[in-house]
């Protein structure tokens, strides 16, 4: 029972990453625009909210934790915001190839992080190992008195702020889309443009605004990262593929951010289901952490085998579009 | 009709036709841009002169004997995996699995090099790792194209979704071929005897790389330009519609060319692995899979414009690694410097694409 209680929790812990970038990638995805790029905005986010809360706990004398949670929260908005916009004007302004502005957005990002994350402490100077405890504390602090309930309270309010902040995002933008007159704008951007266009949507600016939208959700997942699940340091690629796996879970959610919750603990469940059966060797173990990969490819095959009209991506999911070019 | 019609400050049109030479002068105009904004990024960083930052790189990349031929081999095995691309993409099939196809590949390889190794003479043996590593590769890209082929599934997802598992069995293999035991790395196979180790061609370590790089190379060319298949690989990328009605068997083309991709990037796994590190470890395709796309994109998908794309992307890496351990700074600078050369240089086809007009003042009315 207890163990099971760990499992969950865990499970969930790793879940919440990727959900943020699964909740972003699907808002982008809505515009049409395949953004490939999600795994490097993530470590932008991370590294961006690592340096502002290091930079400012490092200026102070008595850093106040709260602070440094609003500036880590500001300072990821931004670099991953700014990650979104490099890809929407590639693509949208200068109409490139998505994909593989993508990759290259990957690149860089996953260099920015590594190569901060790595550099920072000698730049500022030689401080050692950077840490920003204050301000991890804040993002980790648990919610009060429901936290103290047996059980439950650790089953469901034993998070920190951004653990719910994912899930509340989750179901908004799910609201958003479905229910709201720009939602159903956003969503006929991606399906035809050419139709938006002609209804008279500005079919450019809700590409740009998704785009960058979803970028800097997505960059929230990485700060979650390195200040709740690391505690405010840096592990030069610790966060691993988590990004990819975001992008993964966007078609095990079908396009949906209130499907990706459950998803988003579905996949943290198999990402470390290794450490919890009991009786596997070391080899064992390394084919187990293909689950999470191998359960997409079977989701991915299966929606495109039953081929169901609701299930279907954006119709115009990874085209740039040209008003004269019709 | 009288009211002035607001005309935007700048506008752009579609150029039907670009010279060579315009084009090449834009896409050298960006080149240069990128410098300017990479060396400053550099320059911000380490604040040193940015002369001598320029000069660094250039040190770093071709500065010794060495360093040159570090150079050469990197780009070697990046123009391997863009070759083996170009088939794909070409076809557009959005094959980013690369990474999965050389480290299958590669694995082939290794697992040849520790079994087979000193049972066999060394020739034997290398050509029964080309055979390997170019089945495994293409084993690794034959999945999704059948998928793709008969259910239409997204490819760029399978394909990246491959790339863990495969990145899995590697670490699964690890496990048994641990060299010392415990420290989770395979270390140099066959240090002693250099049992499957590329043999010097020409008095050069690295002469047999480059002798079947550029075999690839030309062959591709060849096979693209002037075969049926190539043309048929053409017709299916332009519209899977008209490949149908001019009765070209749309899923034996996707399979038949997802399996020469995915063989040749399997055998770029061989190059780097036979031919280069000696060992496999997770990080054996270290995200080339990624960058060769982009060398291949953005060469149009000409072989020959490849050659000179990998070497400039690797000569800047090279350079960026060397002028980063200079300052005690981490080696991912590099991707930092790759990214923006990667931005400008898809960002400049725009402009050879379209041309921008400013606002005429215009006083008569239309």
């Amino acid at each position: 029972m207890n163990l099971l209680m760990t499992f969950i929790q865990k499970a969930i812990g790793q879940g919440v990453a990727i959900l943020f970038g699964a909740t972003g990638e699907i808002v982008t995805e809505k515009s049409g625009n395949l953004n490939l790029g999600i795994p490097g905005i993530m470590y932008m986010g991370g590294i961006a909210g690592l340096m502002g809360a290091f930079f400012y706990e490092n200026g102070k004398e008595n850093p106040n934790g709260f602070v440094g949670f609003l500036i880590a929260i500001l300072c990821t908005l931004a670099a991953s915001a700014f990650g979104g916009l490099i890809y929407s004007f590639l693509t949208i302004t200068l109409r490139a190839n998505q994909n593989v502005v993508g990759l290259s957005l990957t690149t860089f990002g996953v260099g920015f992080g590594n190569f901060f994350g790595g550099s920072i402490s000698k730049l500022a100077g030689g401080v050692g190992q950077i840490s920003v405890q204050t301000t991890a504390a804040a993002f980790r602090a648990k919610i009060p008195v429901l936290s103290e309930i047996p059980v439950l309270g650790d089953l469901l309010f034993s998070y920190g702020f951004l653990t719910y902040l994912s899930v509340v995002a989750a179901i908004c933008m799910t609201w958003f889309l479905k229910r709201t007159r720009s939602g159903l704008n956003l969503r006929a951007v991606g399906e035809s443009p050419a139709t938006a266009d002609a209804a008279g949507i500005n079919v450019s600016r809700y590409k740009y605004i998704a785009t960058v939208t979803g970028a800097a959700i997505a960059g929230l997942g990485g700060l979650y990262f390195v200040m709740e699940y690391l505690g405010g340091t840096w592990s030069n690629n610790g966060f691993g593929d988590r990004g990819w796996l975001a992008i993964a879970l966007v078609i095990l959610a079908l396009w949906n951010p209130a499907r990706a919750i459950w998803g988003s603990f579905l996949f943290g469940g198999l990402y470390i289901l290794y450490i919890y059966l009991p009786g596997l060797s070391r080899a064992t173990q390394e084919l187990c952490k293909m689950l999470p990969y191998v359960v997409t490819i079977i989701v991915l095959i299966i929606t495109s085998k039953r081929n169901k009209q609701e299930n279907q991506p954006p119709a115009s999911l990874g085209n740039a579009y040209f008003r004269e070019e019709r | 009709m009288s009211k002035e019609v607001k005309e935007p400050l700048v506008r752009m049109t579609k150029r039907d036709t670009i010279g060579t030479a315009k084009a090449w002068g834009i896409r050298l105009a960006a080149v240069l841009l990128s410098l300017v904004v990479a060396g400053l990024v550099i320059v911000a960083i380490t604040k040193q002169n940015p002369i001598q930052v320029y000069l660094g790189i250039v040190d770093g990349a071709v500065g010794t004997n060495r360093r040159a031929w570090v150079t050469v081999r990197e780009t070697l095995a990046l123009l391997c995996i863009a070759i083996g691309l170009t088939p794909a993409f070409k076809m557009k099939f959005w094959n980013i699995g690369a990474e999965g196809q050389i480290l299958m590949g590669g694995t082939a390889t290794a697992a040849l090099m520790i079994y087979a190794g000193d049972a066999l003479p060394n020739w034997l043996l290398l050509v029964l790792i080309f055979i390997a590593s170019a089945a495994a590769g293409l084993i690794w890209g034959l999945i999704p194209a059948v998928f793709k082929a008969y259910f239409n599934t997204n490819e760029t997802l399978f394909t990246l979704m491959l790339n863990y598992v495969a990145m899995q069995i590697v670490t699964f293999c690890i496990v048994f071929w641990e060299n010392p035991a415990g420290s989770n790395t395979v270390g140099i196979i066959g240090a002693a005897g250099q049992k499957g180790w590329f043999p010097s061609l020409f008095g050069n370590i690295y002469g047999l790389n480059v002798v079947i790089v550029l075999i690839l190379t030309l062959g591709m060319y060849i096979y693209m330009k002037y075969s049926k298949q190539g043309y048929e690989i053409a017709v299916v990328g332009e519209s899977q519609n008209t490949a149908r009605y001019a009765g070209i068997n749309v899923k034996r083309v996707i399979i038949r060319t997802m399996m020469i991709s995915g063989g040749i990037c399997g055998l770029a796994g061989s190059l780097i692995v036979s031919g280069a590190s000696h060992t496999i470890s997770t990080s054996t395709a270290g995200g080339r899979g990624f960058t060769a796309i982009i060398v291949a994109w953005m060469s149009k998908f000409n072989p020959f414009a490849m050659i000179l794309v990998s070497a400039f992307l690797v000569f800047m890496q090279q350079g960026a690694i060397q002028v980063a351990s200079q300052f005690g700074l981490n080696e991912n600078a590099s991707d930092i410097i790759t990214g923006i050369l990667l931005f400008f240089l898809i960002g400049c086809e725009f402009f050879i694409n379209y041309k921008l007009e400013l606002r005429k003042n215009r006083k008569e009315g239309k």
